[in-house]
């Protein structure tokens, strides 16, 4: 059996899964559709939310995100992760005590106001839609990588495949693929991972492996896999693996993913789905622990597949000659045909040498060795994960799980970011604004269509993707961070915050952090039309757009705080509102209102 | 303001545990993976140092046993002031 028809019945089999949960988890009432009827246990929960929040680029991505720059990208794995201590203290308990369905709604009923709604829900909807474009076009990839469709036909069959279960069972039905979405996706990451960490290291937990000495048998037999790594790149002209630079700018950046991790109202509605406050709080820690398997995972795979790479390309270690092209391994062909991975004989020596051109005392070394530039010319990052079975020559039911799981990674984010899009249309707009007096069925109905369209825009999108695509992650972050997070913080901790302080505050921080992204990557990120080039000499205290989170979100809290103590403090019954808010007793009975 | 006192008393309780997390979550991460990793130098852990580990292994496993502790200590001080749910 060949292997795309091998990935074809695997990932079948996964969407028969997948299709079989959507019939069996039928939403018939809104409470269903919103918040799965608030009965799903805190650990399936948790298992949920981790798979709600491991994108395509976690799965993908991430590993080598880390692999290609070493330390100073532990920026996304601590980022991604601290997140959710914000979450679990500030934010989600209180939200679940609230008991209503969407970020907005609490927003709206807090701020007692319709105005503080309707940004909220613009928010909500430019995070999750710049969101949703990445899944969709991270899903089309996916498909067309290891199942040989296009990428557009790939993006249709995403599409078709979340629309059944997402329309059918909203919420309920989309917690419960995701559980089983969350099983495919580790699996399929752990798996090549153990066996890499075990030929390399000896040791059979990768996270472990990452601070293990060499095995023997493997290049540098002995000594410590980080000295290994380290020796190599630098003798190669790369940075050095362990090091970084610019630590101010490091925490910056983790603190703009953190704060926007916790704001991200696809997220907090998972914490809506559990029985009782107590449930939010450890369904929080479950989430983190199903995350953290795979988080405490990929900084191995990244360094490990960099180290077989390296060791690929020179056999005989940098001292000695350098791989020879008929001697490159057969995985390395197979991936030269997606364009992912290319190699040029540059000096025509029958070999090829990978290094860093422009690294410091590199010429000399070239011209002295006669290389002629680095030959290993395309490097995409993506690789690592992608072809990591095949590196770790595992048999190819491991690659078409990777298949599977990569698909799973990109389906499941963007059937949570599709709800919430969904129901700040259906139930903040049209329930709360437009038409107050719609009955329970009919909100339903709104709530089916809403997510159809939902899906059709987010369809058209990741096929036509505006030229912002490539900024999703900083916008959607920074926006998360400066517009969401501040406002339900102070929604719960502050009981003198009101209406006009708060729609002040989130408004300054959506624009504030809009001007400066706009103001580097482009109006609306129209190339071209910056108004200054995005290169550090022009940043403001060399804050680049992307790290510009935690300053929208002081903005935010400094606006707010000012306008409502220049104001009249709210109403006594949304500070009795705010008071039962902090208060567990009583959550049953908030339920469904 | 119409409070009862005893709810006072539990909502400086949160705020108080909520710090002392917090804390302890910005020094595992913004201090000793990154800020605070020259300090550390000295420590070596597999081949580097002690701050390596936190920035891609320490801070992930302190933030795990930090929700897992605010938990169980959040749902017992509900119980000892009389707020957890029935």
């Amino acid at each position: 059996m060949d292997q795309t028809t091998l990935n074809i019945i695997v990932v079948g089999l996964s969407f028969a899964l997948y299709f079989g949960i959507a019939i069996w988890a039928r939403a018939g009432s809104t409470s269903e559709f919103y918040a799965a009827g608030r009965g799903v246990n805190p650990v399936v929960n948790g298992m949920a939310t981790a798979a709600d929040w491991m994108s395509a680029a976690s799965f993908i991505s991430m590993a080598g995100l880390i692999a290609f720059v070493g330390y100073q990208n532990s920026t996304f794995l601590m980022g991604w992760t601290g997140g959710y201590v914000l979450m679990a203290m500030l934010l989600a308990p209180y939200l679940r005590k609230f008991g209503k369905y969407t970020v907005p709604e609490f927003i709206g009923d807090r701020y007692y106001s319709n105005s503080a709604r309707v940004v909220a829900v613009i928010s909500l909807i430019i995070i999750s839609v710049t969101y949703v474009i990445g899944q969709m076009t991270g899903a089309g990839v996916a498909f067309s990588r290891f199942l040989e469709v296009s990428s557009t036909n790939g993006l249709l069959i995403a599409s078709a495949v979340v629309f059944v279960y997402a329309v059918l069972g909203g919420m309920k039905g989309i917690t419960y693929t995701q559980v089983a979405q969350y099983c495919v996706l580790i699996i399929a990451y752990t798996i090549p991972a153990v066996f890499i960490s075990l030929q390399l290291t000896g040791n059979p937990i990768p996270g472990l492996g990452l601070f293990s000495d060499m095995a023997a048998g493997a290049a540098g037999e002995g000594t410590p896999l980080l000295v290994t790594l380290d020796g190599l790149l630098t003798d190669l002209g790369f940075n050095a693996y362990t090091t970084g630079s610019s630590p101010f700018l490091m925490a910056l950046f983790t603190l703009s993913l953190m704060i926007g991790t916790a704001g991200l109202p696809h997220v907090i509605i998972r914490f809506f789905t559990v029985p009782k406050v107590a449930d939010a709080r450890w369904s929080a820690g479950w989430a983190l622990v199903f995350i953290a398997l795979l988080y405490l995972t990929a900084p191995a795979v990244g360094a490990m597949a960099r180290l077989n790479i390296m060791t690929t390309m020179w056999p005989n270690g940098v001292e000695g000659e350098a791989v020879a092209v008929e001697d490159l391994p057969d995985w390395f062909e197979t991936w030269s045909v997606t364009g992912l991975l290319g190699v040029e004989d540059k000096n025509g020596d029958g070999r090829i040498q990978y290094y860093n051109e422009s690294g410091a005392g590199m010429a000399e070394l070239a011209a002295e060795r006669g290389w002629a530039g680095n030959e290993l010319v395309t490097f995409n990052r993506d690789i690592l994960v992608l072809a990591n079975p095949e590196i770790a020559q595992l048999p190819g039911w491991v690659i078409a799980l990777i298949a599977a799981g990569g698909i799973a990674a990109a389906l499941s984010t963007a059937a949570g970011l599709l709800l919430a899009i969904s129901s700040a249309i259906s139930h903040d707009l049209i329930k709360s604004v437009i038409n107050p007096n719609i009955s329970e069925k009919g909100e339903l109905l709104a709530a089916r269509i809403s997510m159809a369209g939902a899906i059709a825009l987010a369809t058209y999108l990741g096929l036509n993707p505006p030229g912002f695509a490539a900024q999703t992650v900083a916008l959607a972050f920074g926006l998360a961070a400066a517009s969401l997070f501040p406002t339900l913080m102070m929604g719960i901790f502050s009981k003198r915050m009101n209406s006009a302080g708060a729609t002040a505050g989130m408004l300054a921080g959506l624009i504030l952090t809009c001007l400066y992204l706009f103001t580097y990557l482009g109006w609306f990120f129209i190339p071209g039309t910056n108004m200054l080039e995005n290169t550090a000499a022009n940043y403001l205290f060399g804050i680049p757009p992307t790290h510009f989170g935690p300053i929208g979100a002081l903005a935010n809290f400094a606006v707010a705080y000012l306008v409502s103590n220049a104001t009249a403090a709210p109403p006594q019954h949304i500070q009795d509102l705010v008071e039962s808010v902090r208060i567990p007793r009583g959550a049953g009975a908030a339920v469904n209102k | 303001m119409a409070e009862k006192p005893d709810n006072n008393a539990y909502w400086a309780a949160n705020i108080r545990l909520v710090t002392i997390c917090l804390v302890i979550w910005a020094l595992a991460s913004y201090g000793f993976a990154i800020l605070l990793r020259p300090m550390l130098s000295g420590i070596a852990v597999g081949g580097t140092d002690l701050g390596f580990w936190f920035a891609q292994q320490g801070s992930i496993l302190v933030f795990l046993v930090l929700i897992f502790f605010y938990a169980w200590r959040m749902n017992k001080i509900d119980k000892e002031h009389g707020v957890d749910e029935e």
